[in-house]
């Protein structure tokens, strides 16, 4: 059966005065978070006079311009019009993201996935197909937010449907890999956080110093591929 | 040729325009508070370009010169002296090695911008010379500055040529167009934006009629305000999206937030509003215990006055281009 897809249109409103935010649809689903990437794709490739910034979420691309370039009764629309034309254009139901497949070594349970056992019991089901179907197929990258790097990946199997912890923890460290709201994230730095840390990852998302400064960019595919204790000890770097 | 940090006064920390381009990473864009008075400062210390200024707040630093420069303060009055002796804001100012730049008793404001001519030799990291407290980079070594800190000045100037630069820009007019004069208004204006209807009626009369108190856990990521609660229509999550400078984001507690310079890039609140850009550097100028009126701006009016403020600082950024030559000669090694 062939699949319609599921918002065909965007719309766009100004967020202030120096922000126009694209609009495509309302839930979470990994169609609308690749027709975001692929939208955001688009437009940074046109190179928009005066755009500052292109910041995909899971179902929205932010558009920030510079002041005294785009004004309401002119240049704004114009730059509208732009983002129309680009987006009719781009191939948004393609899947073409431009996006990356990137590994992330990962080491699940045990001193770095401390919430393992609790999210299997949670689940119903055993620590090992927890890690099984968390790392079965890639993750999708709607975008980076929280922190500089901090991936927020999905759409997990409804399973992993789980609300975040009553009690969120003061400090998760960095590498941290964690679930919630079928999702994934990856804390860069030592950070507060309510998700349920199920492992641990040797590399490094954000460095300021390096370029590109972050690992994985929205658009990408994470596969999170397990590996032991000794194999994350002896990490290059660790 | 650098600068000393005898005291660091509060939260004294390098800005510049901010960090652009990488929010799509989840960077902050960051930078002055006040880009108004960031801007001025620069343009009167004869850059030409943004450069980073120190950001100043409430209690300014006391710093002394081991070099001579030529510098332009703008923003808060923190009542700046130099060797004790009141010196005017919104003036190149030159000293020499020895003096001291010091702050006494606050006339108004809360953040005052110090400009060098030529800017301080600081690391540029993503784009940006803008200290980010939180993640610790940027700036001067990701911090704010501490006693005994050198700050490396890029283009002292030459100490013969001193004394000739201060007698010729002693005499020199400034003329500050109105719009980019510090003018408070009685209230702040604020556009509707696409979550404003999530919010019942009530909310916005609410928010138009009231009195909104800065708290006191307010700082450069996000004012806190006090005031009458803002409710949705019915309680509903949403995902995050990108947040703005000035995006007026309510809580489930119903006590608005506005979103400032160290926001982060995506928010998940509803936004009942946003801040007219061109009202921002008020709100970086007010402080905990202030109050806080707002009233509705249209979007095409909120750019026009921002429009307005760009052409009045580019128009200035002409006017002061005699001044810059004067300055950089007195800067350059002949």
């Amino acid at each position: 059966m062939l699949e319609q897809p599921e918002h065909k249109e965007w719309s766009i409103a100004a967020h202030g005065d120096r922000c126009l935010v694209i609009r495509f649809g309302t839930g979470l689903d990994a169609a609308t978070g690749r027709r975001c990437g692929a939208a955001a794709a688009a437009l940074r490739r046109a190179a928009l006079d005066g755009v500052s910034d292109i910041v995909p979420t899971f179902n929205t691309v932010a558009v920030h311009y510079l002041p005294g370039r785009h004004t309401a009764n002119t240049s704004l629309r114009k730059l509208e019009l732009g983002i129309e034309e680009i987006l009719r254009q781009a191939r948004l139901d393609s899947a073409q993201t431009g996006g990356r497949l990137v590994e992330l070594p990962v080491c699940y349970g045990g001193e770095f996935g401390p919430d393992l056992r609790d999210v299997a019991e949670r689940l119903g089901m055993s620590e090992s197909s927890v890690v099984q179907r968390h790392s079965r197929e890639p993750l999708y990258v709607f975008m980076l937010g929280f922190a500089p790097g901090a991936p927020f990946m999905g759409v997990l199997d409804e399973d992993f449907a789980l609300a975040r912890r009553d009690t969120p923890r003061t400090a998760v460290p960095a590498g941290s890999v964690a679930v919630a709201n079928r999702q994934t994230i990856v804390y860069p730095n030592e950070l507060p956080g309510g998700w349920h840390v199920i492992g641990r990852t040797p590399l490094r998302l954000f460095d300021p110093l390096r370029e590109p400064a972050t690992l994985i960019a929205p658009g990408d595919s994470v596969r999170l591929v397990p590996i032991t204790q000794e194999a994350f000890h002896g990490w290059p770097g660790q | 040729m650098s600068v000393t940090v005898i005291r660091p006064g509060l939260a004294s920390t390098f800005q510049d325009f901010g960090r652009h381009g990488y929010q799509h990473l989840g960077m902050p864009v960051g930078g002055a508070m006040d880009q108004r008075a960031h801007q001025l400062a620069n343009l009167i210390a004869g850059n030409e370009h943004d450069m980073a200024t120190l950001e100043v707040t409430l209690l300014g630093p006391v710093l002394r010169f081991d070099a001579p420069a030529c510098i332009a303060l703008a923003g808060a009055d923190l009542g700046p002296m130099i060797n004790g002796e009141p010196a005017p804001m919104g003036r190149p100012l030159v000293l020499s090695a020895g003096d001291l730049l010091s702050f006494g008793q606050r006339r108004g404001g809360v953040r005052c911008y110090i400009a060098w001519h030529g800017g301080m030799a600081l690391p540029e990291i993503l784009g940006s010379q803008s200290t980010w407290l939180r993640g610790r980079l940027g700036g001067f070594q990701g911090r704010a500055l501490r006693k005994g800190d050198v700050l490396p000045l890029n283009t002292p100037l030459r100490a013969e040529a001193r004394q000739a630069l201060a007698d010729e820009l002693a005499g020199i007019a400034i003329y500050l167009p109105s719009t980019l004069a510090h003018n408070p208004r009685p209230r702040l204006r604020v556009m509707r934006g696409p979550h404003t209807g999530l919010f019942t009626d009530e909310a916005l009369d609410t928010l138009f009629d009231s009195d909104y108190r800065i708290a006191n856990q307010s700082d450069r990521m996000g004012y806190r305000l006090q005031g009458p609660a803002l409710s949705l229509r019915e309680n509903r999550q949403l995902l995050s999206e990108g947040a703005t400078f000035g995006s007026l984001q309510v809580p489930p507690d119903g006590q608005p937030i506005v979103l400032m310079a160290d926001r982060q890039s995506v928010g998940g609140y509803p936004k009942i509003g946003h801040l007219a850009s061109v009202d921002l550097p008020q709100l970086a100028q007010s402080m905990p215990g202030d109050v806080l009126r707002f009233e509705e701006i249209t979007l095409a009016h909120a750019q026009q006055l921002d429009n307005l403020r760009e052409q009045a600082l580019e128009r200035l950024r002409g006017s002061l281009r005699g001044l810059r030559e004067r300055i950089a000669r007195a800067a350059e090694t002949p």
